[in-house]
């Protein structure tokens, strides 16, 4: 087990290191590692969180006609569902896991400002907490994540709601974390520009680290669009503005409208890490540096662009021009092109590689198909008449389910299985692995597949129940058995990252036989990362030295590909 | 380039998506609500055009301020800084009064769209201004220190990431003046 340059194997494991002991190293931690961890553990605090209340929602759908949760209750168990797995788990788990990598793969001592990094956690962590304060205050946010006007407006809603702060939490919470998101993002944009060595040009910079500045640019640029919508929906509640507030003029669609504009960029937040992730654990398994590496890059800043273009998708059923109809559908479709680009060069990665397929390598595969699926579906959306007919159905469900779930999930499960010895020193029990990936993969879409047909068959997403109808009973019966094998396998990874903790392998630097910068330091990195940075010249500077120095690295041999990147 | 300048031209970005949107809904609702138009009859359009100078004229003394630093006399450079911190100030003096006029006009957030959008949007912007005066006042306190320090080393990025601010939020202005306050003279 070697491949690493650095000299220092003092600390085998996260637990050993001298500079993390003691609660008030990591209150008072600005360092990057530290505070990647913090975010990944809280992030997977609000996941089991956010896991229970789809539990819940898929427990009240077993059967047809069930009366087990009122619907003000389930109204609220969905949009706090909703807003918890997009503001609380995934963008900040991806956030972990941006500013845990990319000061170490682009070989810096820490991100550009630690302060402000630090700053941006505790805003999250605050937001979140006051977010589910609501629950003590009565009750929560009750129009879906989306939370569209006029159900948000204090004369508009019903009477459990209009005394509520339900609504209020939420913009504050909202308000709170995405401050954070946008200075994180300026974050990663210095560091990316200023902290890489002279020898790092853009075209040999890994990819996670391409995907997560991209990513930056749009919390930059998407995150204020929400903060404008939000700050005007306090208004309206609470100075009794008019903003979306049909009564005086004010326009709801208005709100729609500012919230896609954040929320399309937002759905490319949610998985642009995720495919950077994807993009250094497959060259890694395939024993082949990654096909079409400028290709990746370029699509990746394609996809920031159109992504600012394409959000009137999610409004077509309110009714617009027909120009407007095909601009946006069009774009809608343009989209799908560089994404496209991405899946097939993951696949000829892959094509004739020598591949492992360990935990992190299973979870990637199944991505790709998974998210396939998804991002196939979501180009039906495009096509207005599809639209107009699927739409506010399960169909709907099941597509953003198998992008974000099936997508955005399971990348971040291969980040963890990939990354997991770095960060701690150990190694992730690959038989637990191989057991939550089956149950995750059955599970994921048992659940799911079959709520394609149940939105074809009309049924109506946000709805606490449904009437006994051919097909829906038995498809609902389905999903929910499987969505507790997921469940189930949910659990069992978090029973392998505390067990693994202690009684995991040793890693040594470099288990997996990596190229980047990261796997050259010690595992876990010491608190200052490097003690030195070995030359870049391709986008794999470890596979270089091992050719260089003769250091054979793990499984340098099995390579079939000579040099790559330039 | 350095660290600091890009990421103040970055949050600027950032900040300039928030204030457009604020536009857009003032724009769309003065165009779509008879009242919204109506309304801005009652702005002292003079008036704030006498007061978006003194405003502007902030942004002339913050290039002198970071000149004088950079070239060696703090003494004046402090003299440019107060100047702009006493503009930005009597900026948000004639922004508060014509608050209190509307007021008393009944015109106010929960009045009509044009109440809604007004207040959102200026009132914001004036946020911003008054933040940008209490950065005004701590770089003055640290000249007072530093002297020309601080043009040079860490407290550069400062000076210079502040002065981006202050330009900004002047620019903001700009549209904000003319969107609202010419749009209102027909």
């Amino acid at each position: 087990m070697n491949g690493g340059i650095n000299a220092s194997k003092k600390a085998g494991s996260i637990l050993d290191v001298p500079e993390y002991k003691g609660l008030l190293s990591w209150l008072s931690s600005v360092d990057h590692k530290q505070i990647g961890i913090m975010y990944f553990v809280t992030s997977l605090i609000f996941f089991l969180v956010g896991v229970s209340e789809a539990m819940v929602m898929r427990t009240q759908l077993i059967k047809p006609d069930n009366h087990w949760l009122s619907p003000e209750t389930y109204n609220q168990v969905f949009s706090m569902h909703g807003t918890t797995m997009v503001f609380l788990v995934v963008m900040p788990v991806l956030t972990g896991f941006m500013v845990y990598f990319i000061p170490l793969m682009i070989g810096a001592r820490d991100v550009a400002f630690p302060r402000v990094n630090a700053l941006s956690y505790w805003l999250y962590l605050m937001g979140g907490l006051l977010l589910y304060f609501s629950f003590f205050t009565g009750n929560t946010l009750h129009a879906g994540w989306s939370a569209y006007a006029p159900l948000t407006e204090t004369n508009y809603s019903m009477n459990l709601y209009m005394t509520g702060t339900g609504v209020d939490y939420w913009i504050m919470g909202l308000l709170l974390a995405g401050a954070g998101s946008i200075m994180s993002a300026i974050n990663i944009l210095v560091t990316v520009a200023f902290l890489r060595p002279p020898d790092m040009k853009l075209s040999r910079t890994p990819l996670f680290v391409w995907m997560s500045a991209a990513n930056a640019v749009l919390m930059l640029l998407a995150v204020p669009a929400l903060n404008a919508a939000l700050v005007m929906l306090f208004i309206d509640r609470h100075l009794h503005g008019f903003f979306f507030n049909p009564v005086a003029g004010g326009k709801p669609l208005l709100w729609e409208n500012y919230f896609w504009f954040f929320g399309h960029p937002e759905v490319y937040i949610l998985i642009l890490p995720g495919w950077g992730i994807i993009s250094e654990v497959i060259p890694a398994f395939s024993r082949k540096p990654i096909f079409g590496y400028a290709f990746m890059a370029v699509s990746t800043v394609a996809i920031t662009f159109l992504s600012f273009g394409v959000w009137a998708h999610h409004m077509f059923a309110t009714g617009m021009d027909w120009t407007v109809y095909y601009v946006f559908a069009l774009s809608s479709m343009l989209i799908a092109v560089p994404t496209g680009v991405k899946i097939f060069n993951w696949i000829a990665t892959m094509w004739g590689g020598a591949i492992r397929f360990d935990t992190a390598m299973l979870f990637s595969a199944a991505f790709i198909m998974q998210f396939t699926i998804g991002g196939l579906s979501g180009v039906a959306f495009a096509v207005v008449p599809i639209d107009w007919a699927l739409t506010q159905t399960y169909f709907v469900v099941a597509h953003f389910h198998y992008t974000l779930l099936g997508g955005t999930i399971f990348t971040v499960m291969a980040g963890f299985y990939y990354w997991y010895p770095k960060i701690t020193g150990r190694m992730l029990s690959e038989k637990l692995g191989k057991i939550q990936f089956w149950l995750m993969v059955t599970g994921f879409n048992g659940t799911f597949f079959l709520l394609f047909f149940a939105g074809l068959d009309g049924m109506p997403r946000r709805v606490f129940t449904y009437p006994n109808l051919p097909h829906l009973a038995v498809i609902n019966l389905i999903s929910s058995l499987s969505a507790y094998v997921l469940a189930l396998g949910i659990l069992v990874f978090f029973a392998n990252l505390a067990v693994s903790l202690k009684k995991g392998e040793p890693a040594g630097d470099n288990p997996w036989g990596g190229w980047t910068l990261e796997w050259a330091t010690s595992s876990p990195p010491p608190p200052h990362n490097f003690d030195h940075i070995p030359p870049v010249r391709s986008i794999r500077p470890l596979w270089d030295l091992q050719q260089a120095g003769g250091q054979p690295g793990v499984l340098a041999a099995s390579d079939p590909q000579e040099g790559g990147g330039e | 380039m350095n660290k600091i300048r890009l990421a103040m031209l970055l949050f600027v970005a950032s900040e300039a998506v928030f204030f457009i949107l604020l536009m857009i809904a003032y724009v769309v609702y003065h165009v779509t609500s008879p009242s919204a138009a109506d309304a801005s009859r009652y702005l002292d359009i003079p008036r704030t055009a006498v007061f978006s100078v003194v405003l502007f004229s902030s942004s002339f003394t913050m290039w002198r301020t970071g000149v004088k630093f950079r070239t060696g006399s703090p003494r004046l450079a402090l003299a440019w800084l107060a100047a702009t911190i006493a503009l930005g100030a009597s900026f948000l003096v004639g922004e508060g009064t014509e608050y209190v006029s509307l007021i008393r006009k009944d015109v106010t957030v929960g009045r009509d769209l044009f109440g809604t959008t007004f207040f959102t949007l200026t009132g914001f912007h004036g946020l911003h201004v008054f933040i940008g005066l209490i950065m005004l006042a701590a770089l003055f306190g640290i000249g007072l220190k530093r002297g020309t320090a601080i043009a040079s080393g860490k407290l550069a990025g400062a000076l210079e990431g502040i002065t981006i601010y202050w330009h900004f939020v002047d620019s903001v202005w700009i549209f904000i003046f003319t969107i609202v306050y010419l749009w209102a003279l027909r």
